[in-house]
């Protein structure tokens, strides 16, 4: 009997007020999608994060002889001054840090340039002599690669010492102020929605003030005056969240797995499906959260006994 | 069942109180009528009866409770024993004769089975028995105020306030209300009503409380609208010019 009743009014309150309700529903929507954007953009900074930062390495490189940067002086660098350098990173100091290194030599370097490189003009350019050996070195942490950097840099026959994440970083930091504009416009539609959901709500009260007076006249709890405003708020804003989860579940699936992964191939790794499925339930439950607190702070004027 | 003791209502930014230091019992079964000039505090009075607001001083106790320490998530259960009439009816005009009665008691949770026992009951008392599928814009002024009061007295309350119930009413009419008011009154309910109506309260020669200027001037068994006997507080130095008409 209440159930029904409560559900009652809160339709009444749903249809009195058609297109304030479709406009909550918009704003809720679109303030949603960003939320959700922003969630996906930052899982895909982890996922990048995670894939590369696995693969990237400290590169020690090593003189050749056209080289003068570095501490090279056009010489390659001899079996003494590469053996120097093995010596350190197996050196009680640097060894902590190090879970792996690996040697490149000339015609192992060559061949990746080659594969990397293929079909491009300059690969029939290259000649093995002029690309550096190298130490590749995987750290147990990237973060401890500045160590590397320092102990190794003034060897001799180094030419530089080079942290391959700092070509990630750039990259990152474009997604990450995608992501901060996506957030930052997220947190203004969400301040819109909040407020307007409060309005609709204020209008649904007034429009209702005559049964709300009788209301409390007689002694109805304010938890049974306030739950169908709130009901509504929720109702208006859950539509609003569905349509939001709908959107992000549709870019991921026809933008990102459609055209993203056709034109960047297999370069990286991207958000999937499952990804946006799991962002759709903190939508609704964001939205649903939102309408019912500012829905209650709206209705709280009418409540005072 | 409703006692005062020295009850003073300041609102904020006046400097006149709307009641000051006002102290008196109401017994249960009592019709009493409440007189006085707008802004005498009538109003004020029954509103702090009804707990929509709190005195600035001294204590109220109603139907065994202190509203003064009453915590607001429990007046609306406090409320259900009071039953309340206005001038303005207050019905709901998309609402039937029945569903403005019933509203009273879906909104406390009473079951269905009880508001079609109940409804019916107190519409027949009120005289509107026929009449539960019309809408208030279809009944006379009278008849709205029937079902204003079988709204007021369907939970069966301990007390009925009416502020001025027949303000809108044409003396006929009134009487009616009057006679309404009187047969709930003998059933046990307590009734206050408020009014400025000179006819009726001299022909019912029921218990008068009057104020001025939120004071008690005159609280007389068998009253007049205007005081025929020796007042029974004296002190107020001015009464007596302001009660003269």
């Amino acid at each position: 009997m209440r159930l029904g009743l409560i559900l009652g009014e809160a339709g009444n309150g749903l249809r009195r007020n058609v297109s304030m309700v479709i406009s909550v529903i918009l704003v809720t929507f679109i303030s949603l999608t960003f939320v959700g954007a922003a969630i996906l953009l930052q899982m895909q900074i982890g996922q990048m994060k995670g894939y590369w930062y696995d693969r990237a390495q400290v590169a020690v490189y090593m003189c050749t002889d056209v080289d003068d940067t570095g501490n090279c002086s056009q010489a390659e660098a001899t079996k003494t001054q590469i053996d120097a350098v093995e010596a350190l990173l197996n050196s009680p100091t640097l060894k902590p840090y190090i879970d792996k290194y690996e040697y490149e030599t000339h015609e192992q370097a060559y061949q990746n340039f080659q594969d990397q490189l293929s079909g491009s003009p300059i690969a029939s350019l290259v000649t093995p002599d002029v690309l550096n050996e190298s130490f590749r070195v995987n750290l147990k942490n990237p973060d401890d690669a500045d160590v590397l950097i320092e102990s190794l840099s003034g060897q001799a026959g180094v030419q530089d010492v080079q942290d391959q994440r700092g070509y990630l970083d750039q990259i990152f930091s474009v997604l990450n102020a995608a992501s901060a504009t996506a957030i930052g416009i997220a947190a203004l539609m969400l301040i819109a929605a909040v407020l307007l959901i409060a309005t609709t709500i204020r209008l649904s009260a007034f429009s209702r003030r005559r049964e709300l007076g009788i209301m409390r006249l007689v002694g109805a709890s304010n938890r049974f005056i306030q739950t169908p405003f709130v009901l509504e708020g929720v109702f208006a804003s859950v539509i609003g969240s569905v349509l939001a989860g709908v959107a992000i579940v549709g870019i991921v699936q026809f933008f990102v797995q459609g055209v993203l992964v056709q034109t960047l191939g297999t370069t990286t790794t991207l958000v999937g499906l499952g990804d946006a499925l799991t962002v759709v339930p903190i939508l609704i439950v964001v939205g649903a959260l939102l309408a019912a607190a500012s829905a209650s702070v709206a209705i709280s004027r009418y409540l005072k006994v | 069942m409703i006692r005062f003791d020295s009850v003073s209502k300041a609102y904020p930014g006046t400097t006149r109180p709307a009641l000051n230091s006002v102290s008196l019992e109401i017994l249960k079964g009592e019709f009493v009528f409440l007189v006085g000039a707008s802004g005498s505090g009538k109003s004020s009075f029954l509103r702090l009866i009804l707990r929509e607001e709190t005195p600035t001083k001294g204590a109220i106790h109603v139907l065994g409770q202190h509203l003064n320490s009453l915590p607001n998530r429990k007046v609306p259960y406090f409320r259900r024993n009071l039953g309340v009439v206005f001038q303005d009816f207050r019905l709901l005009p998309n609402k039937t004769v029945f569903d403005n009665v019933a509203f009273t008691l879906q909104v406390i949770g009473k079951s269905r089975g009880f508001i079609q026992e109940a409804v019916p009951d107190a519409l027949k008392m009120v005289g509107l028995a026929g009449k539960s599928n019309r809408y208030p814009h279809e009944l006379s002024g009278g008849e709205q105020q029937r079902v204003a009061i079988a709204r007021a007295v369907v939970n069966k309350p301990a007390i009925l306030l009416a502020d001025e119930p027949t303000g809108n009413l044409d003396p006929a009419t009134s009487a009616g209300i009057m006679t309404l008011l009187e047969r709930i009154n003998l059933s046990g309910t307590t009734v206050l009503m408020a009014t400025h109506d000179a006819g009726i309260v001299d022909q019912m020669k029921r218990r008068v409380i009057e104020l001025i200027t939120g004071q008690i001037v005159r609280d007389e068994r068998q009253g007049g609208y205007q005081t025929q006997a020796v007042p029974v507080q004296q002190g107020f130095g001015s009464f007596t010019s302001e009660v003269a008409p």
